[in-house]
């Protein structure tokens, strides 16, 4: 017993080692830059400046649109997602025909890289082709600008990321569905509640954790969205910034721009949003299966 | 057994391959040239210089991507790992100066310059541009020029207008035309350095080549009324351009002269290759507005590494771009006018030789957006700027945003 654990120990000390290096190790790198003046190409004299970079980063118009439009995001795409997706699964789990066709369907979107959605959206959402152009031949006269417009920017972009995703989270909910035991319908059905009853008090509590897992899992890309957002807007952020969000402004921060300790400051910025996410969803987890 | 055999015949091919690198010697070419007529120049110079030195083994290791972004990031990270090409693509002036050279990172290349006889045939105005602490640091290899005001010649004709000369002159144009249904400028600032680029028209159509040059030194002060009158010009300039202006890129903005729904287009002239290439000929050109006499330049150039791994075949590649041969050999593919003044002429068309004329004669200045008058983190700044006035057009919030950027980087005090 105490060989085995040895060896699984032995076993799993490379990529601890790797973990820690290129995770844990590059993280504390970061966030030491960030305190730091480096912020040019070659600095002949680097040295801790404090919480400097932060200052300049939360003075700055750009950052600031930046962290509105991510809320924007957020509220817009896990909630779409969610919904959509939970939708999506109570259809099928009711027992469609060609259910395999249809989970295949739906599915699909997130097959595709967002670059790939990205391209394709950009030009759904030309506002002088794509989804106008259709609109129109229906008679509907909708000339929207779509991320053209200052006004709607990362709201635009939300909708892709809806429909790339909500067949992820469709799966999800299927699968949590189906884990639900038949017995507790069927005593529902015996004791007389109604199908809303047996959804509010049986389905929803049931898959809670389903939504949970789901929610993080949106959450965190919501935070860190970035391909998707240069495929369709282009990686000046839109008119005004209104597509514009904290990775892509870390980037051009970065690697354009050269100020890396101010790139830095900005990750370390997303790092703590992710983590308000993460940790406490990985405290409840390990908890229930420690209670198992 | 067997893996004595794999070794064998490994120790074999690390040999053989020694002996082929000892043999003969390589370049290795970094640049964002991938499509169009700028990778066959690329490719064109390559042959030439293998027609004469046969031996060397060339290496393109070109980036595709937006204006070089990717390149760009591609090239610091083999710079700062102490792994650079032979030679890079760079845009002449400040990008390459405050970037590399400023760092210890090129070695000057005086020696080519007086070797070839270079100071002779380069205009006065770029040697000024390639300098930097009395050495010269790179190669030109073409010149753009930026402030190029291209027009739809039927629309001109069919409301007898001549291209304006003054912002009071288009703004009267513009009129004309947005009556008559056409939008007066095409604008596709999906990537905002178009805006920038109109900007720095304006700018140079304001103060003039003098007072725009001293933008970049400290001369000229960004919280005054020049800046703040060009800010005023280009915001009046953007009430005449298209409403998808965010949905377009720079050559989306060109159809719109092409299809005779907008009369006129202030961008650079890789937008005559884009006409060419899309087989329209009903387009004139002039300087843009307020720009008569001053040619707004930058410049494709290629400079040596302090570490480059290949010096000799470096230091010939660079003779080569620099060279008649080599710049009559690369510019008409490219689009571009060579930065030599001994070119012929007619290996170029109708515009370019117009350009080439210019370019003897005009005061030369360096395009901000295109790497020539500031250092990349500065050019970053000002597009942030631009981004947010081209929708706001707060004259006020912008010209304080300009003028702390000047402060931030360095200039101004």
């Amino acid at each position: 017993m105490k060989r085995n654990r040895r060896i699984a120990f032995l076993l799993l000390l490379p990529s601890l080692l790797l973990v820690a290096v290129f995770v844990y190790g590059f993280i504390l790198w970061t966030g030491w830059l960030s305190l730091t003046n480096q912020n040019d190409l070659f600095v002949p004299h680097p040295h801790f400046i404090g919480l400097h970079n932060y200052v300049r980063l939360f003075q700055n118009p750009r950052f600031l649109i930046d962290l509105k439009n991510t809320a924007v995001f957020s509220l817009i795409f896990i909630p779409g997602s969610l919904i959509l997706g939970l939708g999506g699964a109570l259809l099928l789990a009711g027992g469609v025909r060609f259910e395999g066709v249809f989970r295949t369907i739906f599915l699909m979107p997130m097959a595709l890289s967002f670059i790939v959605t990205g391209v394709a959206w950009r030009w759904l959402m030309n506002p002088s082709s794509g989804l106008n152009l259709l609109f129109h031949s229906m008679g509907l006269n909708l000339n929207s600008g779509w991320y053209t417009d200052p006004n709607i920017g990362i709201k635009a972009i939300a909708l892709a990321a809806i429909w790339q995703l909500s067949g992820y989270t469709m799966a999800l909910y299927l699968a949590g569905l189906r884990a639900i035991p038949k017995e507790i319908y069927e005593a529902a059905q015996v004791d007389g509640a109604s199908s809303g009853q047996t959804f509010r008090f049986i389905t929803l509590p049931l898959i809670t954790p389903v939504t949970l897992s789901a929610v993080i899992v949106l959450g965190h890309i919501s935070l860190k969205i970035f391909d998707l957002v240069v495929a369709i807007a282009g990686s000046s952020g839109g008119p005004a910034f209104s597509s514009d969000v904290p990775a892509l402004f870390m980037f051009i921060t970065t690697f354009q721009a050269n100020h890396f300790a101010q790139g830095a400051g900005i990750s370390t910025v997303l790092l703590i949003l992710v983590s308000f996410l993460v940790i406490p969803y990985l405290r409840w987890s390990l908890a229930t299966e420690a209670k198992e | 057994m067997k893996f004595r055999n794999w070794l064998v015949g490994f120790s074999v091919a690390v040999m053989a391959l020694g002996m082929s690198l000892a043999q003969s010697g390589k370049l290795e070419i970094f640049s964002w040239w991938t499509t169009g007529g700028e990778a066959a120049g690329l490719l064109k110079l390559f042959d030439i210089y293998k027609q004469q030195h046969p031996g060397v083994k060339i290496i393109n290791a070109a980036v595709a991507g937006g204006a070089g972004s990717n390149a760009k990031a591609v090239l610091k990270t083999r710079m700062l790992g102490g792994d650079p090409p032979d030679s890079f693509q760079v845009h002449m002036g400040h990008e390459l100066i405050d970037t590399w050279v400023v760092n210890g990172f090129m070695q000057p290349l005086d020696g080519i310059f007086k070797d070839n006889g270079w100071e002779k045939v380069y205009p006065q105005g770029v040697l000024e541009l390639l300098k930097w602490n009395g050495h010269y640091w790179s190669v030109p290899a073409n010149i753009h020029r930026a402030n190029v005001m291209w027009y739809n010649k039927a629309i001109f004709a069919k409301y007898g207008l001549t291209p304006p000369k003054t912002y009071d002159e288009f703004f009267a144009a513009a009129e004309k035309l947005k009556k008559a249904g056409i939008t007066p400028l095409a604008l596709g600032d999906n990537g905002i350095w178009a805006s920038t680029h109109v900007f720095e028209t304006v700018l140079i159509g304001t103060l003039g080549a003098d007072g725009y040059k001293g933008l970049w030194n400290g001369k000229t002060d960004w919280n005054g009324p020049g800046v703040k009158k060009a800010l005023e010009t280009f915001a009046k300039m953007l009430s005449y351009v298209n409403s998808d202006h965010a949905a377009r890129s720079w050559d989306q903005a060109n159809d719109l002269i092409i299809q005779g729904k907008a009369a006129m287009f202030i961008h650079g002239d890789w937008a005559n290759g884009d006409f060419m290439a899309k087989k329209f000929e009903g387009y004139g050109w002039a300087p843009a507005p307020g720009n008569a006499d001053i040619y707004d330049a930058l410049s494709d150039s290629f400079g040596m590494p302090a570490k480059a791994p290949d010096q000799q075949e470096a230091r010939w590649w660079l003779e080569l771009v620099g060279s008649k041969a080599g710049q009559e050999a690369f510019n008409p593919l490219k689009g571009s006018i060579c930065a030599r003044t001994d070119c012929d002429p007619s290996l170029f068309n109708p515009y370019l030789q117009w350009a080439m004329k210019r370019w003897k004669v005009d005061t030369i200045v360096p395009s901000l957006v295109h790497g020539a008058a500031a250092k990349e983190s500065w050019v970053a700044a000002i597009n942030d700027v631009m981004t947010l006035f081209v929708t706001r057009r707060d004259v006020t919030q912008a010209q304080k945003s300009l003028a702390q950027a000047c402060v931030d980087a360095g200039v101004c005090h």
